[in-house]
């Protein structure tokens, strides 16, 4: 059984963070989206910058849009973006 | 249907494959997306764009746009539906999007397909670079998009969200 999530970065997100894609095994604790980001920002670097402003971050679990406060777990799939500009 | 693609497509081939041997369809309306030169709103003050490059993320993007067309085809009386939607680099002029909606009557194909651009761009995983002389910089999400987008929910005979 998996204990990673996959972790993607998309447009700007992904050039602050300086990572397109991750695979990361997250702290007991981590429960959250919200908690996922505190996490990651600790993480320091490009992080902090790319989730300084989190109004404008994006995220999907799954490939399903949710909130801040959406679960995550093992095996997620958890994507950060900017707002779409398709079309 | 839906298609993500990076190679150009035929508008005239698309619809006219869109509703053939359907002969129950009595209207199709289609939007195109075209890239522009210039930065912005189009007005004075954008910045001259050479070229643009659309990033997506592959899987959401086919997932969101099935569900687009599926939330079409819901509202309305629909015979048939595309969306065609490209991804990397593109010039000023190139086509970018297709949407396309064919139904009994016109009022059913206008209102579904200006539905899906709208839903399209507020939702589909897709995002513009573009190359001007300042150098590459992403575009930012217009909230007149999402201002248009809004104007269809809740969908009718659906309970407020």
């Amino acid at each position: 059984m998996t204990t990673s999530m996959k972790l993607l970065y998309f447009a700007w997100l992904r050039e602050k963070a300086g990572v397109g894609e991750e695979d990361i095994q997250p702290p007991a604790g981590v429960a959250t989206v919200a908690q996922l980001v505190d996490w990651l920002v600790a993480r320091g670097g490009g992080y902090a910058e790319a989730f300084g402003d989190r109004k404008v971050v994006r995220v999907a679990v799954n490939q399903e849009y949710v909130s801040l406060d959406h679960p995550v777990a093992a095996g997620d799939e958890v994507a950060f973006f900017p707002p779409v500009t398709g079309g | 249907m839906i298609r993500v693609q990076k190679e150009d497509f035929d508008l005239g081939a698309e619809l006219k494959a869109l509703t053939a041997g359907n002969h129950a369809v009595g209207g199709l309306c289609s939007f195109v997306g075209l890239v522009r030169d210039v930065s912005g709103g189009g007005g004075a003050g954008g910045e001259t764009v050479g070229a643009m490059t659309l990033e997506h993320y592959p899987g959401m993007t086919e997932k969101e746009l099935s569900r687009i067309e599926a939330e079409a085809r819901e509202r309305w009386p629909l015979d048939a539906t595309l969306i065609i939607h490209r991804y990397g680099r593109l010039e000023p002029g190139d086509q970018i999007v297709l949407v396309a909606a064919a139904s009994a009557h016109r009022e059913a194909a206008f209102e579904a397909c200006h539905f899906l651009i709208d839903f399209l761009k507020t939702k589909a995983p897709f995002w513009k670079l573009e190359n001007t002389p300042g150098g590459g910089q992403w575009v930012d999400a217009r909230s007149t998009d999402a201002a248009a987008a809004a104007r269809w929910t809740p969908s009718p005979g659906k309970a407020a969200e």
